[in-house]
């Protein structure tokens, strides 16, 4: 399991309700089920993936969250977690609307184009980046709405989302972000990863 | 129709049950089939719900028949349900023409058939006799219970009734109340029916003849509503039955006439028309939101199942709107659902045919539904 979902599973406490958006093979949905005794639901756009959560004996639905979040009552789920899928809803803002409201708590991460690499790339090359978590073409991207660490915790506090906290990862090493290392974070972390209210 | 029905299992239930129309029935027949054992704990039952044209001959050769069972695709040793590993019961529905109580029984009353005169019934009121044969047969919790078409909407019911009765069930193209389409299409095969003079009001049984052709037709409406168009393309196209020019007359000049006809003139053999009348009715009047005052989520509010809903993308009799209302309603009361829209070119009648990525689907699903209530046991 990759080191962001150790990062979420640690924040997330045993015997919550989960909801998982975008739960791919649902790899995060089982560690929480069976290690952390967690009740997890998955929503994924992908037929195939939902198959192989389905075949897992997990309970996962296929649907789009743009669309489908709506159905989910409010405050249902202890936690709802969203990784690294927010850059490429249409309306990113609609959607964290909704996870709040049917989470107590949300999860979200994102990659951060705050990154230095990412920069560079850009500043020198002069082409759209291409990193490890940012691995396509401008061309077929399914990044729509791209942000930095920076952005996110702005836009949180424009809308008035609380955030309970906020940690950074860059090279599988986690570290917290403060209001005294945020611009020094923005530059060298790769992903980030906020328990938001 | 022409069935030797003595030598299949039946259940005489001696209570009585109190239908929805208001009557009430007592001491009636529920003919049944099942494949497999039943475990020492009894945790490894299978409740199969047929659909209108089905029976509880699910697999192997039906012996009224001959023919395969309807869902020998599915169930089975080694197949998606492991008859190896699974209990399986089917349970020939109240209205049915296999053994069950319907409309070719005799009325102890009058001692004559019923016809006409057999109550109407409903999905409930399936759903509840077939209780009886799970008590019977001493088995408190399912481990699963599916259906597809009228199955699906059995398998609604059924959890709906008994929240705690069965630890899965998998609902398979249906819906959770009738639509309007498939109502005005069950009211064409009715009247069909009803139009054949040897209908007879119902009586038909009175006489020596039948009123096949009427049956037929509905069949033959009812068998393209299970099929899309591109699949019929696909299969039939405009090929001709026989080779070269059109006869220019009203014979089956094209395959897909005589396709039909020959689903038309095989389903009179097997199926009572007044079985028929009062199957689809009872699927018409079936509608789980407003047995709940409008809301389907109440319907499932208790329930402790795990559901995997499955539709088909080409269905369009019960298309994926319709299954994602279930989905919808079941996530609203916060029960566990899964659920996915299998693709295939082969409509309604996907779920009866070999359509890999479903059976691949069912299959999963009940194991690992077997392995989470073995790996219980062991703690």
């Amino acid at each position: 399991m990759k080191k962001e979902f150790k990062v979420i599973s640690q924040i997330i406490q045993n015997d919550k309700r989960v909801l998982d958006i975008g739960c791919g093979d649902g790899t995060l949905m089982e560690y929480l089920k069976f290690n952390q005794q967690n009740d997890v639901r998955g929503l994924e756009p992908q037929k195939d993936l939902v198959q192989k959560c389905i075949a897992k004996g997990l309970s996962v639905i296929e649907g789009n969250a743009e669309k489908e979040l709506i159905q989910f009552p409010k405050k249902s789920f202890d936690y709802v977690v969203l990784s690294q899928t927010l850059q490429a809803f249409l309306f990113p803002d609609k959607v964290l609307e909704q996870l709040l409201r049917i989470g107590k708590q949300t999860i979200v991460s994102i990659p951060n184009f705050g990154y230095w690499k990412v920069r560079l790339q850009l500043l020198f090359k002069g082409t759209m980046p291409m990193t490890k978590n940012l691995p396509n073409e401008w061309y077929n991207t399914p990044n729509l709405h791209m942000c930095t660490i920076q952005d996110f915790v702005n836009f949180c506090s424009k809308k008035n989302i609380q955030i309970d906290k906020s940690l950074c990862l860059t090279n599988e090493k986690i570290s917290e972000i403060t209001n005294n290392n945020m611009i020094y974070k923005n530059i060298f972390s790769q992903l980030g990863i906020f328990l938001i209210q | 129709m022409n069935t030797n029905i003595k030598n299949i299992k039946k259940l005489i239930v001696n209570q009585s049950l109190d239908l929805d129309c208001g009557k009430t029935i007592k001491n009636f027949p529920l003919a049944y089939e099942t494949y497999g054992a039943l475990n020492k704990n009894k945790t490894n039952a299978v409740l199969i719900f047929h659909a209108l044209s089905g029976d509880q001959f699910v697999t192997h050769i039906n012996p009224i028949t001959k023919m395969k069972g309807w869902w020998t695709i599915a169930v089975g040793p080694g197949k998606a349900i492991d008859t190896n590993k699974f209990f399986v019961i089917c349970v020939n529905v109240l209205g049915g023409c296999m053994g069950s109580f319907g409309p070719r029984e005799i009325n102890p009353e009058t001692g004559e058939l019923f016809g006409t005169t057999f109550p109407v019934i409903t999905i409930k009121d399936m759903v509840k006799a077939q209780n009886y044969l799970l008590e019977h047969l001493g088995i408190n919790k399912l481990l699963a219970v599916t259906g597809g078409s009228m199955g699906g909407m059995q398998v609604l019911q059924f959890t709906s009734l008994f929240p705690d009765k069965t630890y899965s069930a998998i609902p398979i193209a249906c819906s959770a109340s009738h639509s309007a389409q498939n109502i005005a299409l069950n009211e064409l095969g009715r009247q069909a029916i009803m139009a054949d003079p040897n209908w007879n009001k119902g009586n038909y049984f009175k006489t020596d003849l039948s009123p096949n052709k009427g049956l037929a037709i509905a069949r033959m409406a009812a068998h393209i509503t299970y099929l899309s168009d591109k699949g019929l393309q696909e299969k039939f196209g405009r090929k001709l039955q026989v080779k070269g020019n059109l006869k220019f007359s009203f014979d089956a000049d094209f395959q897909i006439e005589s396709y039909l006809r020959h689903q038309g003139s095989v389903f009179v053999d097997r199926f009572d028309a007044n079985s028929y009348l009062y199957i689809t009715r009872a699927m018409d009047y079936f509608d789980l939101t407003k047995q709940f005052d409008g809301n389907l989520a109440s319907a499932f509010e208790k329930t402790k199942t795990k559901f995997c809903v499955i539709s088909f993308s080409s269905d369009w009799l019960y298309p994926t709107r319709e299954n994602k209302e279930i989905v919808i309603a079941l996530n609203a009361c916060g029960a566990n659902v899964g659920f996915v829209e299998i693709n295939s070119d082969k409509g309604h009648d996907s779920f009866l045919l070999d359509v890999p990525e479903f059976l691949k689907t069912l299959n999963e699903f009940l194991n690992s539904i077997y392995n989470e209530i073995n790996n219980e046991k062991r703690i």
